[in-house]
């Protein structure tokens, strides 16, 4: 036989509920809000235009991050122009063209496997097949083949040394998995009807990704693209190993130029003794979030803009 | 409920101008059914064969779909397929156009030629085909464009048309499809804010676009109120004078309505296929006559 419950118990025990799941978030952004203010107090003072235009020194007034806020851009901006085309095209190929064959379930295995990697691992591929290439050119990182003049643009070296290329492509490395996986979900909420829609009025499959799924998919693809980069710019570990500079007074000037990057220049500076140092480490913070959320911001933007007229 | 609405949708198309041209009232209804308008036009002209089926069966996987299937489907009549659900009549219909293709387990065996040619060979152009055999699908599903846009999506897919011919050539299929005049001021507008019956008959105009000489209809009507559907079946008699019309439909009504031949499935076999008005009024086989009278299925 069994007994009504009390409406008066069962009201207390939602809202129970509901407190712990409010305790719980307010928790969260408070100890965001802490992170945040005591980072603006201490680095606000610090943050200036001298700080973004000047370059590495040894006296905490003459530093600037210049140098590793120029190297951030370069090797994100080649980490974006390698990684983007090469995820989104294997996402495509593995969702619109690929039958579900042995193989492609070993590639999709693989690729859900290479997302959760630590991306030290990834420095390591790097250093081994992009900054030394396996040792074919000659020893370590040394130059054994060079290109064009060294102050040119068009400067090139193998192996590529510890380079802006060579940290960008094992950026790359790391969110490979994440660009193709985002992009695969993007593709899968597509609607299958669309396609059948499109085949149906004779479209080959070329046809139907190009005019139908991908334009359809594009705010999804751009979401999960941009927060990947977002991952990329936070990166230090692959840098690290790749060689990444921590002392370094010239901005790249080609791909083959030696670099620096914010997220290595803030452990840099956080190590030193000098409390004035400690302080530009919290301005250069600033300077990586405001990036960071400028990039989610445009991912939010893209995401608004496009997802309208699909209603 | 629903027998009053189909019947108040059977009636109206007696009075419309188009239907009744030598459409027979059949007075003899059967097991209590509404007396449906049965054949929506009487033949003119003894109908050209345009999809021939010999011996046609077709699997998933282990699963045998369809088992030996013999018919032939008349050039610009309308052909309905009946039957309960699972028996295997939308699966025959994706074979026609191939969009079978799109399932790796499927395959099929025998004969299905249209006007001689092997749909099932492995070298056919499924690409021409389906530009000849076009379809429409259960559920609308206009493509998230604009309305003029849908419709020019399948030409711009197989030529380069100037801006004029193409204004010219979407204005056509909409008004083929009877829904020019609702949409002419809005053809720039997202092809989703129209309505469910508006966006099926969309989707008919968007495959007409492309110059078919069959259309497949899955079930066009079942996502649809009574009102849209009567309009849909109009649009269909009117649509048989020009294009090779097979549709599938549960609801025997619009198989009487619509249909100069109905073919019955049962368990992915073709129990019975004739004459609309035959197979509703005189059916040889039991069991069609069981389905046609709604004592099973």
């Amino acid at each position: 036989m069994a007994t009504p419950r009390s409406a008066a118990s069962r009201l207390l025990q939602n809202r129970a509920f509901l407190w712990l799941c409010l305790i719980a978030t307010n928790l969260a952004i408070l100890a965001l809000a802490i992170l945040l203010i005591s980072i603006v107090w201490q680095g606000w003072s610090t943050l200036d235009g001298d700080f973004l235009a000047q370059r590495a020194s040894r006296k905490p007034e003459n530093a600037g991050i210049l140098v590793p806020l120029l190297g951030s851009v370069w090797v994100c901006a080649i980490c974006g122009l390698v990684a983007l085309p090469l995820g989104v095209g294997t996402a495509i190929y593995l969702e619109e063209f690929a039958r579900r064959t042995r193989f492609t379930r070993f590639v999709q295995t693989n690729i859900l496997n290479l997302a959760g990697v630590p991306s030290i691992v990834y420095g390591i591929l790097g250093l081994t097949a992009f900054a030394r290439m396996f040792g074919v050119f000659g020893v370590g990182a040394d130059a054994g083949i060079q290109l064009g003049d060294q102050d040119s643009l068009f400067y090139l070296r193998l192996p590529f040394g510890s380079s802006v290329l060579a940290g960008g492509l094992t950026l790359m490395l790391v969110i490979l998995p994440i660009v193709i996986i985002s992009t695969q979900e993007a593709l899968r909420a597509i609607p299958p009807s669309l396609r059948s829609g499109s085949l149906a009025l004779g479209a080959t499959t070329w046809q139907t990704v190009w005019g139908m799924t991908l334009p359809a998919a594009v705010p999804g693809i751009m979401t999960g693209s941009i927060l990947a980069m977002s991952r990329a710019i936070g990166e230090s570990a692959p840098l690290l190993v790749v060689g990444s500079a921590l002392f370094l007074m010239a901005t790249p000037n080609n791909l083959m130029s030696d670099f620096s990057v914010l997220p290595l220049q803030i452990f840099n500076w956080a190590q030193r003794p000098q409390a004035g140092f400690h302080d530009l480490a919290a301005s250069a913070i600033i300077v990586q979030l405001i990036v960071l959320l400028a990039f989610n911001g445009v991912a939010v933007f893209i995401r608004q803009k496009l997802q309208k007229p699909l209603l | 409920m629903t027998t009053e609405t189909r019947r108040a949708g059977h009636m109206n198309p007696e009075t419309g101008t188009t239907t009744t041209a030598g459409s027979k009232s059949a007075q003899h209804g059967l097991g209590g059914l509404p007396a449906p308008a049965i054949g929506h036009t009487a033949p003119a002209t003894p109908a050209t064969t345009a999809i021939t089926v010999r011996g046609f069966s077709s699997w998933y996987g282990s699963f045998q779909a369809l088992k030996k299937l013999d018919l032939d489907i008349p050039a610009q009549r309308v052909t309905a397929f009946i039957g309960p659900s699972g028996c295997g009549k939308s699966t025959f219909l994706r074979w026609i156009n191939r969009m079978n293709d799109t399932i790796p387990s499927a395959r099929a065996e025998g004969t299905l030629e249209l006007h001689g040619t092997d749909l099932l060979s492995r070298s056919l152009d499924v690409v021409e085909l389906r530009r000849n055999v076009g379809m429409v699908f259960q559920k609308p599903n206009p493509f998230p464009k604009s309305i003029y846009d849908n419709v020019a999506f399948g030409p711009r897919l197989h030529k380069k048309y100037s801006r004029s011919e193409l204004d010219q050539l979407v204005e056509q299929s909409l008004r083929q499809a009877s829904i020019w005049n609702e949409v002419k001021d809005r053809l720039h507008a997202s092809a989703l804010s129209l309505s469910g019956g508006q966006q099926q008959r969309l989707c008919i105009a968007r495959a007409i676009a492309v110059g078919p000489e069959v259309l497949l209809m899955d079930e066009p009507c079942s996502a649809l109120d009574p009102k849209s559907t009567l309009a849909i079946e109009e649009l269909i008699e009117t649509l048989a004078d020009r294009y090779t019309i097979v549709i599938v439909t549960h609801n025997m009504q619009q198989a009487a309505r619509v249909s100069d031949q109905t073919a019955f499935f049962y368990e992915g076999a073709l129990i019975e296929v004739g004459d609309t008005e035959k197979i509703f009024t005189t059916p040889r086989n039991k069991q069609t006559e069981d389905y046609v009278t709604g004592r099973f299925g």
